[in-house]
């Protein structure tokens, strides 16, 4: 009896001390208090050199945490165990969190810096008058690929995919509308279509793709480029930049048949516990030249206008990145479908993957 | 009286841990199976489990399972027993567990390199003279790379069962003029059921429920059940459909531990 009570107020001790250590290095490192900003954000998508530029100008400790999935951020905001202050959906997402009711309205009193954001990109139909949310990044979905390793060939459509020399090729990305939606659009069809038989089809047609995918992956696409493990891939703009940066012999198109135009946006959540530092946050990410050295580190398309001119020539101008707007009218926002629509994205996607060649 | 206070007194905490962590969750998980993705109560779950995509899904799931026990047990077995003869038996099983406590993850992404077009895997191959293969993304790299995760799981239970094996028993056998096969098929074997037993529900199990190796060695090419109750949680927000596979992982559960459990106890 005597040696458990030991053993007990032991444990109780080491506890106490474990408890007061975190709170020492906590207050050590100034993650108490009011001085503190939790930002949400997608993987390796800031220059984490601003984060620091951040927390010296305003003296704000900036504690941050990633996501890679809009999915999986909207369980973590809906639970609430940790109170995010900024956190950067997807336009569809967006939608969603603003009829879920889970965003504060913005104070643009508080944002001067909106000014810099070019107009296109302003009052979207996802967020009329950026009330809730304010552009971060913006780009395409396309292919990314290797002429070196095919042979010289070049892809400009969806439908060069599907070429029987291109087999055990493609590496596709690990998303339900990404997929879909490219098999929607090489048959001509919206990427938001909703019509059942529309769907049917183009989960058909993917099917007969299937011996030319080599895998459906996430990020480990990128590496797999870089190391011309393999020749082609469907993915974000922003990825393939970041490939183009580390392999110089590959190449982006934003397929001819159309494809999606996506956005990324800094909001507020509702449980946001520092909402004037988080306000200060986004102003400081609209800054242009903050949104300068951000866009050359992350490599996505800047709907910061007034950046554009701190930025290498060659990035700016380039077409692929930055597409002629006769190209950019053939490109779709994601739409909101709903839960049910999405569910049988989501149910195609799955027999997709299980078909066997 | 007093201490019979005592121990029911200690067996609060103990009680309370079940509640909460076991009973609860797994009542959690039936609950929200029986509603679907507006919230409504229903049994369709239960009806889709049942169409070709979620039936063959869990087909796959138990054939990939399966061979995963059975080759960690062929590999597991013998390096058991071989370790029970070595001179320094504790080093070298602290050897064989030490890369378990490397973060799963890490390792998948270091398979990624060995079995890549110019990885590890293909430069021996090519110093043989073969031509570059791919192996990343196939039915063999997952397979493979899921047994080396599993294999210290599988070598510890047959380890301990060889090792409280009494030597006595062997030498009687060799006496009466057994073979060594017959000493193995005959005693060694089914005095060492035990920790086989344990070892294959300690793989089986998880095996069943493998996910994050599905899409980074498999490429997405293998779908198990543990993937698409990933998919229903954090992608389609399908709580309902993801719970109501896990019903079944759990059922399959209890099927395997009662097959595979001690029968000499009730005897």
């Amino acid at each position: 009896m005597k040696k458990l009570l030991s053993i007990l107020v032991a444990g109780l001790l080491v506890s106490a001390a474990l408890l007061y250590g975190v709170h020492w290095l906590n207050n050590d490192q100034g993650y108490a208090g009011d001085k503190t900003l939790t930002v949400y954000n997608w993987g390796d998508y800031i220059d984490t050199d601003l984060i620091k530029q951040f927390e010296k100008e305003t003296g704000i400790k900036v504690v941050y945490e990633t996501f890679d999935s809009n999915e999986a951020m909207l369980t973590k905001i809906q639970q609430g165990g940790t109170t995010y202050d900024v956190a950067v959906p997807s336009e569809y997402m967006i939608d969603k969190m603003i009829q879920a009711n889970l965003l504060l309205p913005l104070d643009h009193a508080q944002l001067p810096n909106l000014k810099n954001i070019d107009q296109r990109f302003m009052d979207l139909p996802f967020d009329p008058k950026n009330k809730y949310s304010v552009p971060y990044f913006w780009g395409t979905v396309g292919i990314a690929y290797n002429p070196k390793l095919l042979g010289g060939k070049k892809l400009d459509s969806w439908n060069d995919l599907w070429d029987p020399s291109l087999k055990q090729k493609i590496l596709l990305i690990d998303g339900a509308r990404e997929v879909i939606g490219m098999g929607l659009n090489s048959l001509g069809y919206s990427l938001n279509d909703t019509n059942k038989a529309h769907l049917q089809k183009a989960k058909e047609k993917l099917s007969e793709l299937t011996p030319n995918v080599k895998a459906i992956v996430g990020d480990e696409n990128k590496l797999l480029m870089q190391n011309n493990e393999a020749a082609i891939a469907v993915l974000w703009s922003g990825d393939a930049a970041d490939i183009m940066g580390e392999n110089e012999d590959i190449d982006y198109v934003v397929p001819k048949e159309g494809s999606n135009l996506w956005f990324d946006n800094m909001v507020i959540p509702k449980t946001a516990k520092h909402v004037k530092a988080a306000h200060q946050f986004i102003n400081f990410m609209l800054d242009a030249k903050v949104a300068a050295q951000n866009t050359e580190y992350v490599a996505y398309s800047s709907p910061n206008k007034a950046a554009l001119q701190y930025m290498p020539k060659e990035m700016v101008e380039d077409k692929r990145f930055y597409p002629s707007p006769g190209l950019t009218k053939r490109l779709e926002v994601y739409k909101n479908l709903g839960q049910k629509n999405l569910a049988y994205y989501n149910d195609l996607f799955l027999e997709f993957k299980m078909h066997r060649k | 009286m007093q201490t019979k206070h005592y121990q029911k007194l200690y067996m609060v905490p103990y009680f309370l841990w079940i509640i909460v962590f076991v009973v609860a969750p797994l009542l959690l998980v039936l609950y929200y199976s029986f509603f679907d993705v507006e919230g409504h109560f229903t049994f369709t779950n239960y009806q889709k489990f049942f169409t070709p995509v979620y039936l063959k899904m869990t087909f796959s799931s138990f054939w990939y399972a399966f061979l995963i026990t059975l080759i960690a047990l062929i590999i597991a077995y013998p390096v058991a027993y071989l370790l029970t003869k070595t001179k320094h038996k504790q080093l070298w099983l602290l050897l064989i567990i030490v890369p378990s406590w490397v973060n799963l993850l890490l390792k998948a992404y270091a398979f990624i390199g060995i079995f890549g077009q110019y990885g590890l895997a293909n430069g021996l191959l090519g110093l043989v003279g073969i031509a570059p293969k791919q192996i990343l993304f196939t039915d063999f790299s997952f397979v493979f790379v899921a047994v080396y995760i599993f294999i210290p799981f599988m070598i510890l239970p047959i380890f301990n069962a060889l090792n409280e094996l009494n030597d006595t028993y062997i030498d009687a056998a060799k006496d009466l003029g057994a073979s060594k096969w017959t000493t193995f098929r005959r005693v060694i074997f089914p005095l060492t059921i035990g920790g086989v037993k344990s070892g294959c529900q300690i793989v089986f199990i998880p095996a069943l429920s493998l996910f994050m190796l599905t899409r980074l060695i498999a490429g997405s090419r293998v779908i198990t059940l543990g993937t698409a109750i990933e998919q229903h949680f954090l992608v389609t927000q399908d709580w309902g459909m993801g719970s109501t596979i896990a019903v079944f992982l759990i059922i399959a559960m209890f099927i395997i531990m009662a097959f595979t459990a001690d029968r000499k106890r009730g005897a």
